[in-house]
């Protein structure tokens, strides 16, 4: 409590969209924990991120690319079968599923992009776990002429055949990585790496509200883009707002994108979801803000799974968007001030989810966004009726097939 | 005056340069660890710099990163470096250590205990690669309470004026990483390096060390007549990596491995090359 009440009395005077401060802090959270080399860059792309998103042109050509690119707006659906099902609130979806290449990721890769060509960088480096980053940034990269390098774990890629290929499709070079548990986190690792080494011609695109400053507020800006259409689309078709926000959080920058537009409705509540795996109290999941402590990892301060010694512990997750040790800073911010909660979803419960959704709607989930979705029934059940319950279903769920096939012990 | 500081003043009056040698704590193997720093004092080390292995050392290159798991998968955590440091200082109290790794295991311990633990157990100087001046506020105070060094980095990339703040804020020496890359990167350019060192000698009074891309007695030699100190890292990790395979003795291994650096070090200052470089 008092932990709490210490950083309620640091809350900015203006409301909750007002940070982080000019050194990329949110309360005790963010900042900027990289090696020296990267010290010189970080604050390049600052001072250009700075300039840019004052730029009317910057902004106008990432708007023109929103909407004939990406396919923006994303509707806004009631999913009125599966509310009646739920028999509660009213559920309604933000279909970032329908962005081109899938999922909400795109919206990010976009801007930074275009920021990298203005700031003269021919190349661009991403991490990735699922491969949608990856997909997204290949797909960008294609588009504006960049060369692209994706460092994706030798364990994902095995995994995620078919985005790899969609990766070189496009044009990108997939690079495996063969440290730690490689995986997503030691992707990010080797991402990193490549940047110290090239900082001169590259830019490193990440995919998720983590980092060093000024990623977390960066991205989170290219990911608003989320929950100011949602705002509007509630206010147009319910007319309303919604009573709740649901989404579900791995680095969590779809949660962020819907969250920040209501950070200051005091009536909307916040619901974040974390992968829960086989069960927190298992050990075996994937959820910092649940059960996690504060730490340092890949540039920032934040929730963190880590054990006694100050190791990062392996995380498990059915959806690999989820599957990562750390949390952007701002949800551990959010999270500590109390303006937004964090619940957590099993993998049974998500898998549950993906099939209530796709058998009463005819919308196949990404196993991330059903996450979100099994948050969202259990909600609208708490509610009741004449309430509503807003969704980012940030993804769709081909990418899934063999996930959820093996899991059911179907051979595709 | 820190056991550091001492150290350099000493080699500075015989114009020497500091032989720094970098190694995994618990690689080869935890039991050596002890052994090995005195065997590479023994080879003509000035201090020792401790890696601390860390699950996600975005920082090293592959030689280091690769005995950083060797070591947490031999067990070997911060609690054990803090042991092997007392375990040293039972038979060396002059020759100076340096922890070096990151932030988030003395965080997790907590800065106050670590900062106590390390002061306690003889470690002089520590070096956090992601904890960077502008994030250290309250790190280094505690540390040069303790009667420790907190070592920065400096790189090719640092800014000018962030050069004078990390010269300002950092005690000990200062670190120059000689290139952009990871630990064990190629490409070391020494002419760029001694302008760079000849730049910071304006803003610090501090000594000057270089490392990343050092690898063999030339190279030290060669920045050996420009800087104050040769860090010596991925190399010799390397050398005992391969010399505990093939079940050579690590001490002796490691002391082999100094023994003509220090001497091609040495040789470069007394034969006269030094004469384009201010050893203030």
């Amino acid at each position: 409590m008092s932990a709490k009440a210490k950083n309620l009395s640091e809350l900015p005077p203006n409301g909750y969209r007002q940070l982080p401060d000019a050194r990329g802090h949110f309360g005790i959270f963010g900042g900027s924990f990289v090696s020296e080399t990267l010290m010189g860059p970080v604050e390049e792309l600052r001072q250009a991120y700075e300039s840019a998103r004052q730029d009317p042109a910057f902004q106008r050509e990432i708007a023109r690319e929103l909407g004939h690119f990406v396919g923006r707006p994303t509707p806004l659906y009631p999913a009125d079968r599966l509310s009646e099902w739920a028999g509660g609130a009213r559920i309604w979806l933000k279909r970032e599923d329908l962005c081109h290449t899938g999922a909400h990721k795109v919206n990010n890769t976009v801007g930074q992009a275009i920021l990298a060509r203005r700031m003269g960088k021919p190349r661009v480096i991403a991490e990735t776990g699922a491969g949608q980053h990856g997909v997204a940034s290949a797909t960008v990269a294609a588009r504006l002429g960049l060369e692209c390098v994706v460092y994706m774990g030798a364990e994902d890629m095995r995994r995620q055949e078919a985005n790899v290929f969609r990766m070189r499709l496009l044009g990108a070079k997939v690079v495996p990585v063969e440290s730690g548990s490689r995986t997503l986190k030691d992707a990010l690792n080797e991402a990193m790496r490549d940047w110290v080494a090239n900082v001169d011609d590259t830019f490193y695109i990440i995919g998720t509200v983590a980092g060093p400053h000024p990623y977390p507020m960066m991205v989170r800006d290219f990911q608003s883009v989320i929950g100011e259409e949602a705002r509007e689309q509630m206010q147009a078709d319910a007319g309303v707002l919604p009573d709740a926000v649901v989404a579900c959080v791995g680095g969590g920058s779809n949660a962020i994108g819907i969250f920040h537009p209501f950070l200051d409705d005091d009536q909307v509540a916040l619901h974040g979801v974390e992968a829960a795996g086989d069960g927190v109290e298992t050990g075996r999941h994937a959820a910092p803000l649940s059960a996690g402590r504060p730490g340092v990892l890949h540039g920032n301060r934040t929730y963190l799974m880590t054990d006694e010694d100050g190791l990062i512990i392996h995380t498990h997750s059915i959806s690999a968007g989820l599957d990562y040790p750390g949390v952007g800073p701002e949800h551990a911010w959010l999270k500590d001030v109390g303006r937004a909660e964090y619940g957590h979803v099993t993998d049974r419960e998500a898998l549950d989810a993906f099939h209530r959704l796709s058998r009463t709607e005819g919308i196949m989930p990404a196993l991330e966004s059903a996450h979100a979705v099994a948050h969202a029934i259990k909600l609208a059940r708490r509610l009741g009726k004449g309430k509503h319950v807003l969704v980012n279903l940030s993804g769709r769920g081909d990418k899934d097939m063999h996930t959820v096939a093996a899991e059911e012990g179907v051979s595709l | 005056m820190s056991r550091i500081e001492a150290r350099f003043k000493t080699l500075s009056a015989a114009n020497r340069a500091a032989l720094i040698p970098y190694i995994m704590t618990g690689d080869p193997s935890p039991d050596e660890t002890v052994a090995v720093m005195h065997g590479l004092v023994a080879g003509g080390a000035d201090m020792i710099e401790l890696g601390m292995p860390f699950s996600d050392p975005v920082a090293d290159g592959s030689i280091i990163q690769a005995a950083g798991e060797r070591a947490l998968a031999a067990g070997q955590r911060l609690k054990h470096s803090l042991a092997a440091v007392r375990a040293f200082r039972e038979t060396d109290q002059d020759t100076p250590v340096i922890f070096m790794g990151y932030l988030n295991p003395v965080e997790i311990m907590g800065t106050e205990a670590f900062v106590q633990s390390a002061a306690e157990a003889g470690v002089d100087g520590l070096l956090l690669v992601d904890s960077p001046p502008e994030e250290s506020a309250e790190l280094a105070p505690a540390v040069r309470e303790a009667g420790m060094d907190m070592i920065f980095l400096v790189a090719p990339t640092t800014s000018e004026v962030r050069r004078r703040r990390i010269a300002e804020l950092g005690s000990g020496f200062v670190y120059y990483v000689s290139l952009k890359g990871v630990t064990g990167a190629g490409g070391l350019d020494v002419d760029a390096v001694a302008e760079s060192l000849a730049g910071l000698r304006q803003h610090t009074q501090l000594p000057l060390g270089v490392g990343f891309g050092i690898r063999d007695a030339d190279s030290a030699a060669a920045v050996g007549r420009v800087a104050d100190a040769v860090i010596v890292g991925s190399a010799l990790v390397e050398h005992l990596h391969a010399a505990a395979g093939q079940g050579e003795e690590p001490a002796r291994a490691a002391r082999q491995f100094i023994e003509p650096l220090r001497e091609a070090l040495d040789g470069a200052r007394s034969g006269g090359n030094a004469k384009d470089v201010a050893l203030s």
